[in-house]
């Protein structure tokens, strides 16, 4: 076996710059797989991060319909006890409880209609990042106070500031009709324009009396350490709903449907173009191999008359291929990794990337993250394409007849 | 340049004579060149509809508002300027379409919901050539005239309020003293639109009727444009801009949506790079097949020197050689790029992923489009890069010294 190995290493080495060329293709493939596909790992994580960690958390219970719907009517009873049934149950405190109302906010001199949360204080800033942008003022602090924090650019067209005065209108449960004065105490800045000039958010307790709620919310939001965790969560906090009520629970996919489909809409053209990429480089792989076969008829018909068996010249083919593809792929890998990984401290932006990002929930610059996946997801099925083109040419060896490939050239 | 004919022929011979070679290489440019094309029409698609689909909404390509109304959309930032005055300032000029309008946030009613909604007062006839409003899908009737005292909805929007054509509903808003203006309409008809999301947010009435709901008298907050093509607003801008005074800003679409404005500018700069990326790919190929012509008639090369042929013609015959491969395999996948995607122009469904593409701003139906602009820079960058790929190859082949070329052997 050892002399194959060194034949086909000397062979492949016959023509370096052949050599180098088909494998600079690999390298120049992988290098770009590997930083396109680790950039996309990142971009997607901090895109469904971002997106969750504002209102929707990892996992939700609500009333069936509600997710689409939002209709007051479709509650979830006794909301605040449910939540502390679940964080005990559970042992885990990242479990708030929200109720959701569309009310006219207005100031002395504007009027605005705005989505109005009902929060629980103490654990709200557990579950989302709302709390913790506030920039001005305080958050929330007791649930029974008719206090409200804003987003900025609501703050800033209502003209208010902390200690201010606003009045809050809409209907409640019942359809009857709910009216509360606030005093703003906290203004959040999230950098989102859609979410700072469309949300405020009261304690539950007050919400729960404003509205006539009768101690009804529309959704308990439950965080674990992590999403995988979540998904762990699941059934257990399925098990642990009452069981005379009709409630779901909805895990951040069912929550924000539109945001896997965007990855997936995203993926699917983004393979479409790594397919390419792997295609053109099988095609000059092909090229280099069937030169290499052709130019070898001579040599290779003296073998066969030899006594070499076609299958054997053809795993010889195969070989010196495998070890172009891996030089290519340890190359690609080790390059790639090198530029990923720089990016991922430096960050990496593109101009007009700043104003498409801020649709997305994402931040300005992106940061690739290298994973194992990442690293070696384009690379191996780059060097799986190498393979498949060599087997054009090892299956024309087998056409070869000894002594007419010995008068050829 | 008395020798070109003979070194195109000689080139292209060449190309032949190892045509397998040749074959593999002008597949992977095919695929190469097809692959650009079908992929830059495809996001060209996008983003053409993706701009059409947000300047209905928006709409108009050039807009005029009052300098605060953009940042704070209050009736209290309402144009400086009466309807008729407006109608007298743009009577004289000719746009493909223009209108003013009502248009503020406002808080729509049932006797189950409430929601928040963008309420535009427009007239009806003055507003055909914006809206996305799809008028034949209308499940009752249009407004039809500017003192209609009905009121269009969209259809998810009555299905959240739980009601329908000829019920009633409250619409409340500001007035310009800041109370609370509210007042009961009929729904004369539910509009469907391409993206969801509209049929959520907007409301329509008859423009003198909002503006006596609105105790707002002759006044509107919005005044918009429709030039001719939305990648060259600058005529319809300096004419709008021509015609009002400082009191007002004059916005281009782009300035607005900036989104939109981004998302056209990154796709020019993303179907470059793609054009560029792919074509790197194929230029290690490319070197790699004149490389290998050049070294397996090496002797003939130094034959062809010896017998008193200028380095310079060798260098030309096997750039010419290079743009012979380049320009078959760019001929035959341009060829495929327009076969599959004239197909497909009556668009593709894609669905599955429509609540994702409304993220990004699109219908979940996608329509390629082949752009001429497109494909030329395609072909050409690839021509241009492709010349200066083989530069090397040729150069070396040029400078061979013929004794020692026509003596080497392999």
């Amino acid at each position: 076996m050892n002399i194959i190995f060194r034949l086909a290493w000397r062979n492949i080495w016959r023509h370096p710059r052949r050599t180098w060329l088909t494998a600079g293709a690999m390298v120049f493939s992988n290098v770009l797989l590997v930083f396109m596909i680790s950039l996309q790992v990142g971009m997607y994580a901090m895109m469904i991060d971002n997106t969750l960690q504002l209102f929707s958390g990892h996992m939700q219970v609500q009333a069936p319909g509600y997710n689409d719907e939002q209709k007051m009517r479709q509650i979830v009873p006794d909301v605040v006890p449910l939540a502390d049934k679940l964080r005990r149950s559970l042992g885990i405190d990242t479990v708030a409880a929200r109720a959701w109302a569309f009310g006219l906010v207005s100031s002395e001199e504007r009027t605005y209609g705005v989505g109005v949360f009902g929060v629980e204080p103490e654990f709200e800033p557990k579950v989302s990042n709302i709390p913790g942008l506030v920039e001005s003022g305080r958050y929330l602090s007791d649930s029974n106070a008719n206090e409200v924090v804003l987003g900025a650019v609501l703050a800033r067209n209502l003209r208010v500031g902390v200690g201010d005065e606003l009045t809050l209108l809409g209907s409640g449960r019942d359809g009857s009709f709910a009216a509360a004065i606030l005093t703003v105490v906290g203004i959040f800045e999230s950098g989102i324009t859609d979410v700072d000039r469309n949300f405020a958010e009261i304690p539950l307790a007050y919400f729960q009396e404003t509205f006539y709620m009768d101690g009804a919310g529309h959704q308990v939001v439950i965080n674990g350490a992590s999403l995988d965790e979540a998904k762990l969560l699941e059934p257990k906090v399925k098990a642990l709903l009452p069981a005379d009520e009709d409630l779901v629970v909805l895990d951040w996919d069912a929550l924000q449907p539109g945001l896997k489909q965007m990855i997936q809409a995203d993926m699917s053209s983004a393979f479409f173009m790594y397919f390419i990429l792997v295609i053109l480089v099988a095609f000059s792989v092909l090229n280099t191999q069937l030169m290499s076969v052709l130019e070898r008829t001579h040599e290779f018909g003296v073998a066969l008359a030899l006594g070499l068996s076609a299958g054997r010249l053809g795993r010889l083919v195969l070989l010196e291929t495998a070890m172009m593809g891996l030089l290519g792929l340890v190359l690609g890998v080790i390059c790639g990794a090198l530029v990923t990984y720089w990016v991922s401290i430096n960050g990496f932006a593109y101009p007009g990337m700043d104003e498409m990002a801020a649709m997305f929930n994402l931040p300005d610059r992106m940061y690739p993250r290298v994973t194992l996946l990442s690293l070696s997801l384009g690379p191996s099925v780059v060097f799986l394409f190498t393979l498949l083109a060599a087997i054009y040419p090892a299956i024309r060896l087998r056409r070869l007849h000894p002594v007419e490939a010995m008068r050829a050239n | 340049m008395r020798m070109l004919p003979v070194l195109f022929r000689l080139a292209w011979r060449y190309l032949w004579r190892n045509h397998r070679r040749t074959l593999i290489m002008v597949g992977a440019i095919t695929v190469g060149a097809w692959a650009m094309i079908f992929m830059t029409s495809l996001t060209r698609g996008m983003v053409d509809q993706m701009v059409k689909d947000g300047i209905s909404v928006l709409p108009g390509h050039v807009q005029v508002h009052n300098p605060d109304y953009l940042d704070d959309p209050s009736i209290a930032n309402r144009l400086p300027y009466t309807d008729t005055e407006l109608q007298q300032m743009f009577a004289n000029d000719k746009f493909r379409a223009w209108a003013s309008r009502v248009r503020v946030p406002a808080v729509v009613s049932s006797e189950r919901e409430s929601r928040g909604v963008t309420l535009l007062g427009i007239d009806p006839a003055a507003e055909r050539a914006f809206s996305f409003v799809d008028y034949d899908a209308v499940e009752g009737r249009f407004l039809d005239g500017p003192d209609d005292s009905g009121i269009v909805i969209g259809k998810e929007l009555a299905d959240t309020l739980e009601t329908g054509v000829g019920k009633r509903i409250v619409l409340m808003s500001q007035d310009p003293d800041n109370d609370i203006a509210d007042r009961g309409f009929r729904i004369v008809g539910l509009f469907t639109a391409n993206m969801p999301n509209f049929e959520k947010s907007y409301v329509f009435v008859g423009k003198h009727t909002a503006q006596e709901f609105l105790h707002m008298g002759d006044t509107t907050t919005e005044a918009v444009f429709l030039g001719d093509d939305y990648r060259n607003v600058e005529p319809t801008w300096e004419r709008v801009s021509a015609a009002v005074d400082g009191g007002v800003v004059v916005s281009r679409w782009y300035e607005i949506d900036t989104y939109l404005g981004a998302m056209l500018k990154v796709m020019d700069g993303f179907v470059l790079v793609w054009v560029v990326v792919i074509f790197l790919a194929l230029s290690f190929g490319l070197v790699n097949t004149l490389v290998m012509a050049v070294f397996e008639r090496i002797r003939e090369i130094g034959l062809m020197l010896a017998l008193g042929m200028k380095p310079s013609s060798i260098l030309g015959q096997i750039i010419i050689e290079s743009m012979l491969l380049l320009l078959v395999g760019l001929t035959l996948g341009n060829l495929l790029a327009w076969a599959t995607v004239v197909p497909l122009e009556g668009g593709i469904d894609i669905s599955v992923v429509a609540k994702g593409m409304e993220m990004f701003g699109s219908g979940s139906v996608l329509y390629p489009k082949l752009m001429l602009k497109d494909v030329i820079l395609a072909d050409v960058v690839v021509l241009v890069l492709g010349f200066f790929a083989s530069l090397s190859p040729a150069w070396r082949a040029s400078r061979y010294e013929p004794v020692e070329a026509i003596t080497k052997v392999e």
